[in-house]
């Protein structure tokens, strides 16, 4: 395959366009989505919500969202755990099932709305 | 699209991979592929944090969690605890102090507190192998904006407003050099980049290549863009593969995309550049001499002028600079001269790279801001004296520079400054020493070193060099008169005034700052015959001392030249005149009884 040639600047802006995955997982993204993954979140299925997220982001092409994950934090009856650190604000939202997951992106990391009936604690 | 959640940046500089970093490299993947985590975590090998002494060095992202001394063996636990399930290992992070037992962040370290990145600002956080990731963080931009909306006197401007001056060691104002070759006639110009780095203890230029060559590539396309050259040459030295070899794949990489190549971005502008591996000689660091060797003839200076900016290379009007030199221009179009020169001291703008070794607790590469002071480069970004002992002095400049001591330690960094010190700002080399040194043996030490590497074209630097050699030596084994400091330093000063090349102009140097600032030590050896720090091995004498001999004999019995007579009723004395002063019973005796001075 002929390799695409650089012709202009907005070529190259192009590339940095495409490739800006990167650089923005090192630079930590402007909203941060946090998994528990303590043996608790495992047992409950976290690693499923884990993959969810993860497939949800590329399906939208959302990359610069830091996507961690966090070891038990006590709320192991609430499990698996699924955090959004959006503007400052970060929401805890318990019993996620993969299907709510979609959701939670298109609602509140996208849109900024945090899904009422899944949260179940918050800090400013 | 693949969304990597986390990025495992591992260090592939040289100092890194010495210490087992390609070991680390292959756990980390064989270790996520086992997780079946390759599909989400990304391992990204990058050039060198600066850390050199703590690595190998890996940073996980997004935490951007810094783990140091990182082994194969290490890696299924940080897969498992920290990339699987969230807890950080707090065992393997930057050791703090007090109620910080474990710095998890790169901002908390001290060693990067007072640093400022702007040539090392992508080395360590990009993979240097991929130029997508150059691109990402901004890379070519400067070179888009410079062909399509500047005139070449504008990026000539633009780096003199930035006051940028050449790193190598001169510190000539590089946006004047630029208009001199701009300026002279001709349709076939040259750049060129000095990578020949070859004094003892330094590897600025090595890391900047290893780490970001698309920034010396850029950097030197916006020259001869400003210039009006279409053709380069890196001048590397061959005992560099790595950086030969991430070159090398920057400059196909960049072919590839047709930034390197005919009609740039669709401009007029053509840019072709090539490597040439030197042999490893220090003069070839020289501009005429590099040249000399890049056209296959001899490495040896030339008189100047004609400068190379009317005559280099071939003939053809030719500009050189160094590699760090290169690296901070495309920074100084992408956000301006004025940015650039808001940093630094009134005449040394921006930032300087020094390779800091020898007795400090954290060597490594540092990058900070002109007008720091020694004792924050010494004592708070590399931690202080090792082992807790007493600051003797700071050699600046490699081979060429001088040793400054205690009382210049809050001199603030900039060319000036070091250079009414007797010092230079160099290309920059700092060794620091501690109490254990003998100055009158640093200066032979570096002597040495420009004595072997003097080409032998000039008289001055061929023989000078050798004489004054001869007398460190004939002082340091304790045979040394007065008369030879004065001959010494009057060997100093024409070596210095009266060599063809900077080499010989500047390799007096060592000497000259430890007569002006430690010429007790001098003394010491020519009229005491004694080397205070006990570092001359020739006025070293072991004696020992009755009172906590416990006459075990076994100095006696590990004496190689059997000059230890006694027995366990008498007791033992070293003959001073058979010793040749191996230091094994001082070595060997279990009790401390055996005095060295």
């Amino acid at each position: 395959m002929e390799q695409k040639k650089i012709t202009s600047l907005d070529d190259l802006r192009k590339i940095r366009e495409n490739s800006k995955d990167l650089s923005s997982a090192r630079s930590g993204g402007g909203t941060t989505v946090i998994v528990g993954m303590g043996t608790c979140g495992i047992a409950a299925g976290a690693r499923e919500i884990l993959n969810e997220v993860m497939s949800e982001l590329a399906r939208r092409n959302l990359d610069d969202i830091a996507v961690q994950t966090t070891g038990c934090i006590g709320m192991c009856q609430d499990e698996p755990l699924l955090d959004v650190i959006r503007s400052g604000q970060r929401v805890t939202y318990g019993r996620v099932k993969p299907e709510d997951v979609p959701t939670i992106i298109a609602e509140h990391v996208v849109n900024g709305r945090v899904v009422e009936k899944l949260a179940i604690g918050r800090a400013d | 699209m693949t969304i990597f959640r986390s990025h495992v940046l591992i260090c592939g500089g040289t100092g890194c991979t010495s210490s087992g970093a390609a070991e680390v490299i292959g756990s980390f993947k064989q270790e996520l592929a086992r997780r079946k985590l390759d599909g989400e975590v990304l391992v990204v090998p990058t050039g060198c944090h600066g850390m050199c002494e703590m690595g190998p060095i890996v940073v996980v992202y997004p935490e951007g969690t810094f783990y140091c001394k990182v082994t194969a063996n290490d890696v299924p636990e940080i897969v498992e605890e920290h990339i699987y399930k969230g807890r950080p290992v707090q065992r393997l992070m930057y050791e703090g102090s007090g109620d910080m037992p474990a710095l998890p962040h790169y901002k908390d370290i001290p060693f990067y507190g007072k640093q400022h990145r702007i040539a090392l600002a992508n080395c360590g956080y990009i993979n240097p192998e991929n130029i997508d990731e150059y691109i990402a963080r901004g890379g070519y931009e400067a070179l888009g904006k410079a062909i399509t909306s500047m005139t070449p006197a504008q990026v000539i401007d633009e780096v003199k407003t930035s006051g940028l001056r050449g790193r190598g060691g001169g510190g000539f104002p590089t946006g004047l050099k630029w208009s001199f070759c701009a300026a002279a006639g001709g349709e076939k110009k040259y750049v060129i980049c000095n990578a020949d780095e070859g004094d003892p203890g330094a590897f600025m230029d090595r890391s900047i290549l290893e780490g970001d060559p698309h920034s010396v590539i850029e950097g030197m396309m916006l020259g001869a863009y400003a210039m009006g050259a279409d053709e380069g040459y890196i001048y590397c030295r061959a005992e560099y593969p790595l950086a030969i070899e991430r070159l090398k794949q920057a400059i196909t990489a960049a072919e590839g995309y047709g930034l390197l190549g005919d009609s740039i971005m669709n401009s007029s502008f053509s840019f072709h550049l090539h490597i040439k591996e030197g042999a490893g000689a220090f003069v070839c660091g020289e501009e005429t001499a590099l040249m000399g060797s890049i056209e296959g003839r001899r490495g040896m200076p030339r008189p100047r002028p004609p400068f190379p900016a009317n005559s280099g290379l071939w003939g053809y009007p030719t500009n050189i600079n160094n590699v760090e030199t290169w690296a901070n221009v495309p920074q100084i179009i992408s956000n301006g001269g004025e940015w650039y020169a808001s940093m630094g001291t009134e005449k040394s703008k921006g930032t300087k790279v020094f390779a800091l070794t020898g007795k400090v607790k954290h060597t490594g590469l540092v990058e900070v801001p002109m007008g720091i002071t020694l004792r924050e480069i010494v004592f708070d970004i590399g931690g202080g004296i090792l082992n807790d002992k007493k600051f003797k002095a700071v050699q600046i400049g490699g081979p060429s520079g001088g040793c400054l001591t205690e009382e210049h330690l809050d001199t603030p960094v900039s060319y000036e400054s070091l250079t009414a010190l007797g010092a230079i700002m160099g290309s920059g080399g700092l060794v620091v020493m501690d109490e254990d040194n003998c100055m009158v043996d640093v200066a032979k030490f570096f002597l040495e070193f420009t004595q072997k590497e003097s080409c032998g074209k000039c008289v001055p630097c061929r023989e000078g060099t050798k004489h004054m050699l001869l007398l460190l030596e004939k002082i340091t084994e304790g045979k040394g008169t007065m008369e030879d400091l004065d001959t010494l330093e009057e060997l100093a000063h024409m070596v210095r005034d009266m060599s063809l090349c900077g080499l010989g102009q500047t390799a007096p140097n060592p000497v000259l700052t430890t007569l002006r600032y430690f010429r007790e030590e001098y003394i010491a050896h020519i009229r005491d015959k004694r080397c205070p720090a006990g570092a001359c091995t020739a006025l070293l004498r072991y004696t020992i001392l009755q009172d906590v001999c416990k006459k075990c004999g076994i100095c006696a019995k590990n004496c190689p030249v059997h000059c230890i007579p006694g027995d366990r009723n008498s007791g033992y004395r070293i003959e001073t005149d058979k010793c040749i002063r191996c230091g094994t019973c001082f070595e060997k005796c279990p009790f401390g009884a055996i005095e060295k001075k």
